[in-house]
């Protein structure tokens, strides 16, 4: 009897899902301990999150993907009417408005939105999908400019540049035309000087000092040129677990959360990141193995966003510990200190193994 | 369209699908090739390079503090100005035992019971990490002594570095203020204005003053040094470096020798003069006497030296000129006139009859007159030049407190002025819905009545008083009073000019400001309250005496001031300007339980105002002209202004 119940909550957990998530968790558990100067506390808090995180990777996984599809556009909406209110009554911390207090409860709605709008998308794509025509495109696109635009303004550019490669990367499954693409990417370059000016002035100085860490080593420049210290002393086998002297001499700033990968390479050295990085891509490419096999438009789409947002985080962090990238407030998945970014990495994974279990269950 | 459609659908089917998954895919493998790509760069290629950064540490980036930019009064005097020296230095996080290294250090260099004491406060007030001096100043040969004997004192070490210091002492020591090293509160302020970087490496800003109002230009930006270090942390040699760019260089509109006239004219009474240019506001002096010397404070204040200045009777950290609050007494009578005068309460004819009092009908209550036997028949100018009491009662009484505060107001009066200089204090001019505000009180007509003779709840500056004068001066122009003349910007040596700013134009009818002008000329003269500062001068002198009462005299009472307890007795206050009809000079003194202002604050003004029109013209530089300016002579001096 209890085995019987076991299985049917085991069931639709996608075992080389699970297996490279458990893997890529203990292992951030223990560069964590490591990169918080060994405390147990942070490392069991972070244990915590994650076992909510899996609980709700779980709860979404039994959920057929009809009923996410017809929740994608509520929750859409209540992510948008949340970053309205962040904009307007948000709390300001660290001089951005990112947070907003419902009674008790603080939320920060641009996370929420990371999984509302592939899902809102999806669902737009599904329902369009007879009578699918360029305007659909041009909807699309507005529905995902619109939060995109509020995240933005909090100023947390790194959150809108990744919610806004999600939605590129709906658009781009869904099917637009190789001609659009060239022609907005075109388009795109070509409006980056007027980007710039909209830049505010500490990021524009995170720009500059990518290409010249050295014209401000005591400010911006810092990061940069700590960070590449960690992960060029690494070298290839790394200097061991817990013997990294960057990080634990206080040198690297934000050790724990965006700066954490830098640690990892101080410590375990290339062969390491090649190791991380592997089961990092596998897990995406396990992803893509779903989306491609599954059945609807809403779960080809979802599924497929799911997983290159997956590879963007991985990229973005790792590119800016390695100092090719600007310094943007971006964790690098599964090992980054923090619960509220694991939940949501782990709902969207939980989506994954829900339509990979129900593809033969779901016919159109 | 429809075409479109179909295109579409099939870009919908599955085949479709997985070819765009196929490009996902290559374009993820293209991203893994560049990540990995960078790392072996970095970690095989440059791993040497970075090992050696990181391993020993033996990069440190060390931040260059910038100079400090100086102070000078408008002639290119110094003021504040920097110098270079070794000092001895302890950094107590590496040493176990404090007192023992102290002792040692004690039997190879002379280290006094000042330095032990300003060392044990710089030690309780620091930050864990920081690097305090016990010694400033080391000879050469006490920079020797050390060297020799270093190995016996790790975490002590010498170095060379920027002090800042104020060469005139005690002068101007109000207005320029001084540094300090910083604290725990001013670094959440740099927190906050987002400058922490920049102050990477300073130690100390600037607390009051110039020294604190201009810390953004004063300050510089700081510049970085990468240094390659041995094991012990010592610097080898450097690798690159940029270039700090110092602060900027201010000009005050101070003149030294006119301020050190001023000073000395105090002798060791208490109070303030402020001089300002009425044509462009800009400060020509500003005394706040007792004054401080700033050199004390640089590398923190000893105990002793900071008892002494706080407990001071005399109080010398007081700033009066701009914090000092004094109810103005007769100085108020020329803006009182011309109030009259503008809102037609009075013409130049107008008379009044004065008994030696003024009294409400029906009220045996009398507001006395401080000639006891009363003026007779007062006109405008009779009650200007002899200061006469119950003529502005009954002006007052006329007018109501609303309109005189309405009028007076203009003149910046009971508001901040407005000054380049942080903490002015706004002084209270009263108003009906002022004392509502303040005591939820209605206003009594016997109120309006000692307002009207700058008593009762008037309180101002001698800063507000003197550039209220200024504004008298030139006719109704109010410009904000500043102390900065000009900017040289350091980066590209230019001189930034500060333009005057005019705040109002209050619109004075000429034959108004000439009656008032006239007899505040008179004032000077024989017959008027000042008298004796103004006689002999060889260009016109416009002036008006003031006395601020500090208690009250009961009615049937007489104030005797022999009788009275020194700090009890009045303050003495003189405003004035000349030449009268072109003035350069406005001024307003006050002399703390001075008496009366034509006999203590009139003589002071007296002094300062012959040496701007005189003194400077008569005499060439200012350095020549010795300490005391003897009070010019009738006739001789007067020629002497015409032959320059």
């Amino acid at each position: 009897m209890i085995r019987r119940w076991i299985a049917r909550i085991i069931a639709p957990l996608d075992a080389p899902l699970l297996g490279l998530i458990l893997s890529l968790m203990l292992l951030g558990l223990a560069v964590l301990f490591s990169a918080s100067g060994k405390d147990l506390m942070t490392v069991i808090g972070q244990a915590r999150s994650m076992l909510v995180a899996l609980l709700g990777m779980c709860i979404l996984a039994h959920l057929p993907p009809q009923y996410l599809m017809r929740l994608a556009a509520p929750a859409y909406a209540f992510g948008l009417v949340m970053l309205i209110g962040v904009a307007l009554f948000g709390e300001v911390s660290h001089g951005a408005r990112r947070w907003l207090h419902l009674g008790p409860v603080r939320i920060q709605p641009s996370e929420f939105m990371k999984l509302a709008l592939p899902l809102a998308l999806a669902a737009w794509f599904q329902y369009r999908e007879e009578s699918l025509s360029f305007k659909d495109f041009l909807i699309a696109l507005l529905l995902f400019i619109v939060p995109v635009g509020l995240i933005a303004k909090q100023p947390d550019l790194g959150t809108a540049l990744l919610i806004a490669s999600s939605g590129c990367f709906a658009l781009f499954l869904a099917g637009l035309s190789w001609r659009v693409i060239v022609l907005a990417a075109t388009a795109g370059a070509a409006a980056l000087p007027v980007a710039w000016t909209f830049l505010h002035d500490y990021q524009r100085q995170r720009i500059l000092t990518l290409i010249n860490p050295a014209s401000d080593p005591l400010g911006a420049g810092y990061h940069i040129i700590q960070s590449t210290i960690s992960v060029g002393s690494g070298g290839i086998f790394g200097k061991g677990w817990l013997s990294g002297t960057q990080a634990h001499l206080d040198f690297l700033p934000e050790p724990k959360t965006d700066f954490i990968f830098a640690v990892f390479c101080e410590e375990f050295g290339l062969l390491g990141e090649l190791i991380l990085l592997g089961l990092l891509v596998s897990l995406v490419i396990r992803g893509l193995r779903i989306a491609g096999h599954s059945s609807s438009v809403f779960n080809r789409i979802a599924a497929g966003s799911i997983c290159l947002t997956l590879f963007t985080y991985t990229f973005v962090n790792m590119g800016m510990v390695a100092g090719i990238l600007p310094v943007v407030g971006v964790p690098l998945p599964f090992i980054s200190y923090g619960g509220t970014a694991l939940i949501t990495l782990m709902l969207g994974q939980g989506i994954l193994m829900s339509i990979s279990h129900h593809r033969t269950i779901v016919k159109r | 369209m429809k075409s479109r459609n179909r295109e579409y659908d099939q870009a919908l089917s599955l085949h479709a699908y997985r070819s765009r998954l196929q490009v996902a895919t290559f374009a993820i493998l293209a991203g893994c090739a560049l990540l990995i790509l960078r790392f072996l760069w970095l970690q095989t290629i440059q791993y040497e390079h970075y090992r050696t950064l990181a391993e020993a540490n033996r990069i440190t980036i060390s931040p260059v503090v910038p100079a400090r930019g100086m102070i000078l009064d408008r002639e290119g005097r110094p003021l504040a100005s920097n110098y270079s020296a070794y000092t001895l230095e302890i950094s107590p996080s590496q040493i176990d035992d404090l007192e023992a290294t102290i002792e040692g250090l004690s039997k190879i260099l002379e280290i006094s019971p000042r330095d032990r004491r300003r060392f044990r406060k710089l030690y309780e007030e620091s930050r864990n990490f920081d690097s305090l001096p016990i010694r400033n100043r080391l000879s050469e040969i006490e920079v020797a002594k050390f060297a020799v004997n270093r190995y016996r004192f790790p975490g002590v070490e010498i170095r060379a570095r920027l002090f800042r210091s104020y060469p005139e002492g005690a002068s101007a020591s109000h207005l320029i203020g001084y540094i300090g090293r910083i604290n725990d509160a001013d670094i959440g302020r740099l927190d906050e204005a987002g400058l922490r970087a920049n102050y990477r490496g300073t130690e100390h800003l600037g607390k009051v003053g110039i020294e604190q109002s201009y810390e953004r230009d004063l300050h510089g930006l700081t510049g970085s040094e990468q240094l390659e270090t041995d094991a012990g942390g010592r610097a080898v040699h450097s690798l690159a470096r940029k270039e700090p760019v110092s602060g900027n260089d201010l000009t005050l509109s101070i003149d030294l020798s006119l301020q050190q006239i001023a000073e000395r004219a105090f002798g060791t009474r208490r109070g303030a003069l402020v001089a300002i240019e009425p044509n462009t506001g800009e400060i020509l002096a500003f005394v706040s006497q007792p004054g401080f010397d700033p050199n004390l404070f640089v590398d923190g204040i000893d105990q002793a030296n900071w008892e002494m200045l706080n407990q001071s009777s005399d109080k010398p950290l007081n700033n009066r000129a701009s914090r000092g609050l004094y109810p103005p007494g007769s100085t108020i009578k020329p803006f009182m006139a011309l109030a009259g005068l503008q809102t037609k309460h009075r013409t130049t004819e107008t008379v009044i009859q004065d008994p030696g009092y003024f009294a409400f009908p029906g009220s045996s209550h009398r507001y006395r007159d401080w000639k006891p036997e009363g003026h007779g028949t007062v006109d405008l100018h009779r009650a200007i030049v002899q200061s006469c009491d119950t003529y502005f009662y009954t002006l007052a009484n006329e007018m109501g407190i609303d309109v005189i505060h309405d009028f007076l107001s203009q003149f910046g009066l009971g508001d901040k002025t407005g000054i380049d200089m942080e903490g002015e204090l706004p002084g209270i001019l009263p108003s009906r819905p002022w004392k509502k505000a303040r005591f939820h009180q209605d206003w009594f007509g016997g109120e309006t009545v000692i307002s009207g003779i700058g008593q009762g709840y008037n309180q101002m500056t001698p800063l507000q008083m003197a550039s209220a004068t200024a504004t008298l001066a030139s006719g109704g122009k109010f410009y904000r009073p500043h102390i900065v003349k000009s900017i040289r910007d350091s980066l590209s040596g230019e001189h930034r000019e500060v333009k005057p700013v005019l705040v109002r134009n209050v619109g004075l009818r000429e034959e108004d400001f000439t009656a008032v002008r006239n007899a505040m000329i008179d004032v000077m003269r024989p017959g008027g309250t000042a008298a004796q500062a103004g006689a002999g001068t060889p260009y016109s002198f416009a002036g008006k005496t003031g006395t601020a009462q500090v208690v009250g005299i009961k009615q049937n009472e007489k104030y005797v001031e022999n009788r009275v307890k020194e700090a009890n007795r009045d303050h003495a206050w003189f405003v004035g300007f000349a030449p009268a009809e072109s003035p350069t000079i406005a001024v307003a003194v006050l002399v703390e339980n001075g008496g009366h202002g034509g006999s203590t604050a009139a003589p002071i003004a007296r002094q300062v105002v012959d040496y701007w029109i005189l003194g400077k013209k008569a005499n060439g530089p200012a350095e020549e002209l010795g300490g005391d300016t003897p009070p010019a002579k009738p006739g001789g001096s007067g020629e002497d202004t015409h032959n320059d």
